[in-house]
């Protein structure tokens, strides 16, 4: 075995480490074909909010598994403050039952029952119950944490932001020394996030150690101490926020130095709109029964454009619509200047409109299947039920695509949910690239994936669009979308509030346009 | 990375788990009476020479049971549910096939119809009840067993009622053949008829995307959708398809008696057939399938049924017997056990390369 020494626990000086809650040394995780965790060390002290950093498939996840015992741990040991002895932590309850507390991105409570309920749930002593004993400490517990919500509420009349923060009191109230927060922001808009570090600073004064994960560098500067980097299953190192200005972290994260976001502002070329071509797709008073008013929408051949607005106000909506993947149910759609009836997905697609969906996971993939049944199946659809593609002509298709987007898969067997996000979604990109769309829509195709492959999408996106391949392109990070966009729709409250192009396509004239601050003058 | 090791991908396969079973068995029968595996052959009360024994019971019901697997194996692949009518629907296709063979005269001197008209009219009413649970399940959203629960209780007595509740009575001696033996052939024709549909199923599924469409519906529903599939008419398509099974299981099972008794044709068939299923290592929710391994399953199933009767198991003991297979089956299936399998051949594999 690995000759390396361990120190063990007993050697450890605790006087100088007076103040840590959490201690992992030496963790090594592997599963078949993948070593995922190798070496790794992570520290967490008391009060502080420690951010763990990494590109998708560097090990930030399984490293968390491992922590609340979702995976076993083939080596290394992981020590408590409190606890003598190397922690044994089998399973989550186990976790649990050690102060290790963790609130998922999806929110893991029951939206029937009431506030109070989901608080206690799974926690009360005996049969005997008295509620309004419950509600009296729930309230308490809301109250002292600035929570805003009533006890006897039910939980899915709350904001998704605020169901968060009960999620995350219900931790804390369980005793919880390390509170595990696994990407908490993704799903809440701007205000949200605010109150959810509200709530984070005032549990750091409270002495709980909180590791962070997130992909959102803005966030990372905004609330956190200290930051963990890891890289492809090994740790890189831990830093004080001082000491790690952005562009460090960036290339820390990379593991090399990163001029390519600069790079691409200049590949963006000054789009020019061929005269007497009629645009690829026209919509006039397109609606959908997802709630939307009536909207008119065009793109020209070669043209990048992309819907921008806050969270929930109506940029997918918009898309699908288009895309027929909701229930059309008013309007007018143009292709190339002939209309055409586009009422279901595959009416969209035989138009020759592509659309990669904003949720990968519900919408994208198809998780069981192999990479390379991820890659042939939108086309495969296309060709009919009767036109299956040979065994051959699919590896082929699949290896040529893997090549393409430098997908990192073992091969083109292996099942798709085994890759790491950013991989998975360039397959759901080489599955719409093979159907030869005219029009791609790609809505938040850069969500939730690394750097790296950010850049990589932005530049394909650019490349398309200069192959004369019309590109829709919808992100939450504005700056992305005023590199990659030569005209941005704003929404806002599910309507369409304007156009910007040219010398608009900036981030404050964005940033009013979307806040509505014209009309207002 | 490295490839690997060529006992790693015999465990790995899916027809591994079955192939175990039906060696356990034979391993069993072996050392209990190896005259299990006597084959005779002999005339018949029909005086053709034919092949008798155990194996050839195993064979011949079997196939019965095989047949079924194929279409349980798409309708739970597509739906990520069973369809537990399928013995009520054998039932109406049975009576339905009588139906048209005999005309309003249950005892027919002659047949009234030709049989493959009859077997093509029943295959359609044994579709369209197919349809029927589909259209529940796929449009109206409701869990596959419930949706077949309404069928499961009312397909007897429709098939019954087909009849006019009279047991009418087939004399054409050619009707036998399929369920029994063509004469100078001397293995069982539900066998042959097995094969057929293998073959059939085998080459439908290399030469159109029926795998393809129905596993992306078993996996994310919403996002085969978003690719252009209907994943209502994809799970109406498995239903239909089990009615296509049904229909053949209907002709073979009426066939071998020349008559039909509502209450006890195919009974409790629907488990085996949903057994076979699972044994073949497929998930009971659905998504990936793998058409062989259930086909296998079902073989392995009327194994041990066979080697149960000839210990003399009481008939209505015997479900405390497969029990005990499906407690093993899923035991060796649940996540826990294959961690631990393969946490100990990680180990045994360190060993070596230390």
């Amino acid at each position: 075995m690995t000759p390396r020494r361990i120190l063990s626990f007993e050697e450890v000086d605790w006087n100088v480490k007076e103040n840590v809650v959490l201690e992992m040394r030496n963790i090594y995780k592997s599963f078949p074909g993948v070593r995922a965790l190798q070496g790794v060390d992570f520290t967490l002290r008391k009060g502080e909010i420690h951010a763990l950093m990494g590109e998708n498939g560097a090990g930030k996840s399984t490293l968390i598994k491992v922590l609340t015992g979702v995976y076993g741990k083939d080596e290394g040991e992981i020590h408590l403050d409190g606890c003598q002895g190397a922690a044994v932590i089998h399973s989550p309850q186990d976790a649990q039952n050690l102060g290790i507390s963790t609130v998922y991105q999806e929110i893991t409570l029951c939206p029937n029952l009431s506030v109070a309920e989901n608080m206690f749930i799974g926690r009360t002593k005996g049969m005997g119950q008295s509620w309004k004993k419950v509600n009296a400490d729930t309230d308490k517990i809301l109250k002292s944490l600035d929570i805003p919500a009533k006890p006897t509420q039910q939980l899915e009349s709350c904001s998704i932001a605020v169901q968060q923060m009960i999620a995350i009191a219900r931790a804390v109230d369980m005793e919880c020394k390390v509170l595990i927060l696994d990407e908490p922001t993704s799903s809440l808009d701007e205000q949200e996030v605010e109150k959810l570090f509200g709530l984070m600073r005032n549990l750091r004064e409270k002495g709980v150690g909180i590791i962070f994960v997130t992909h959102f560098l803005d966030q990372v500067y905004e609330v956190c101490d200290r930051i963990t980097v890891m890289r492809d299953g090994q740790l890189v190192g831990e830093y004080a926020i001082k000491d790690l200005p952005r562009v460090q972290l960036v290339s820390k994260m990379l593991g090399k130095e990163l001029d390519d976001m600069s790079d691409i502002k200049d590949e963006q070329q000054e789009y020019v709109k061929e005269a007497g071509v009629p645009p690829v797709l026209e919509a006039e008073g397109l609606v959908s029964d997802a709630g939307i008013k009536p909207f008119d929408f065009h793109i020209d051949k070669g043209e990048v454009n992309g819907f921008t607005g806050l969270l929930g106000s109506g940029r997918s909506e918009c898309v699908r619509a288009i895309f027929g993947a909701d229930r059309v149910t008013g309007g007018t759609v143009k292709m190339k200047g002939k209309p055409v009836k586009i009422n279901k997905p595959l009416d969209a697609m035989k138009n020759g409109v592509a659309y990669l969906p904003e949720d990968r996971k519900m919408d994208g993939i198809v998780g069981d299947l192999s990479v390379r049944d991820n890659i042939i199946l939108a086309q495969q659809v296309l060709r009919g039920f009767f036109r299956p593609f040979s065994k051959a002509e699919a590896n082929k298709i699949a290896d040529e695509y893997i090549k393409l987007l430098s997908i990192k898969t073992a091969s083109a067997d292996t099942p798709i949910k085994s890759l790491s996000g950013g991989n998975q979604q360039k397959v759901i990109l080489a599955r719409w690239l093979f159907t030869h769309p005219d029009y791609l829509i790609l809505d938040e195709p850069t969500r939730g994936i690394d750097v790296g492959t950010k850049v990589d999408i932005q530049k394909l996106v650019l490349k398309l669009a200069s192959e004369g391949m019309s590109v829709t392109f919808i992100s939450s990070e504005l700056d992305e979308m005023l590199r990659t966009c030569s005209r941005l729709v704003v929404m806002r409250d599910r309507q369409m509030v304007g156009e910007l192009t040219q010398e608009d396509l900036n981030q404050n004239k964005v940033m009013s346009t979307i806040a509505g601050g014209d009309e207002q003058s | 990375m490295k490839k690997d090791s060529i006992l790693m991908r015999i465990v790995r396969n899916q027809c591994f788990i079955p192939l175990i079973a039906l060696l356990l068995l034979v391993v069993f029968n072996l050392v209990a009476d190896p005259g299990f595996f006597k084959i005779t052959l002999a005339d018949n009360s029909a005086g053709n020479p034919v092949l008798s024994g155990f194996l050839v019971t195993i064979l011949d019901s079997g196939s019965e049971l095989a047949i079924l697997a194929i279409g349980m194996t798409l309708v739970t692949a597509a739906s990520g549910g069973q369809d537990i009518s399928v013995g009520a629907a054998v039932a109406i296709a049975g009576s339905v096939l009588l139906r048209v063979l005999c005309g309003s005269n249950s005892r027919p001197e002659t047949l009234q119809a030709p049989i493959i008209v009859a077997f093509l009219v029943s295959c359609l009413v044994a579709m369209l009840f197919g349809a029927f649970n589909g259209v529940l399940v796929a449009y109206f959203n409701i869990q596959p067993m419930i949706a077949t629960l309404i069928l499961y209780t009312a397909g007897r007595s429709i098939a019954a009622w087909v009849n006019n509740n009279e047991l009418p009575v087939i004399s054409e001696p050619s009707f036998k053949y399929f369920g029994e033996f063509i004469p100078g052939i001397p293995i069982p024709t539900p066998f042959f008829i097995a094969v057929a549909c293998m073959i059939i199923i085998a080459l439908v599924l290399r030469f159109t995307n029926l795998r393809l469409y129905t596993e992306a519906v078993g996996i994310n529903q919403s996002s085969a959708r978003l690719n252009g599939l209907n994943p209502a008419m994809i799970k109406v398509l498995s239903f239909v398809i089990l009615g296509v099974c049904v229909a053949v299981v209907g002709l073979i099972k009426v066939s071998r008696i020349s008559t039909i008794n509502y209450s006890v044709i195919a009974k409790d068939i629907e488990m085996d057939a949903i057994l076979a299923v699972a044994l073949g290592g497929n998930a009971l929710s659905g998504g990936k399938f793998n058409m062989a391994a259930s086909v296998i399953g079902a073989y392995v199933i009327q194994f041990l049924t066979t080697t149960l009767y000839k210990f003399h198991v009481q008939s209505d003991a015997l479900p405390a017997y497969k029990a005990v297979v499906v407690i093993v089956l899923v035991v060796v299936s649940a996540p826990k056990v294959r961690e631990w399998f393969s946490g100990l051949t990680r180990r045994s594999m360190k060993k070596e390369v230390a």
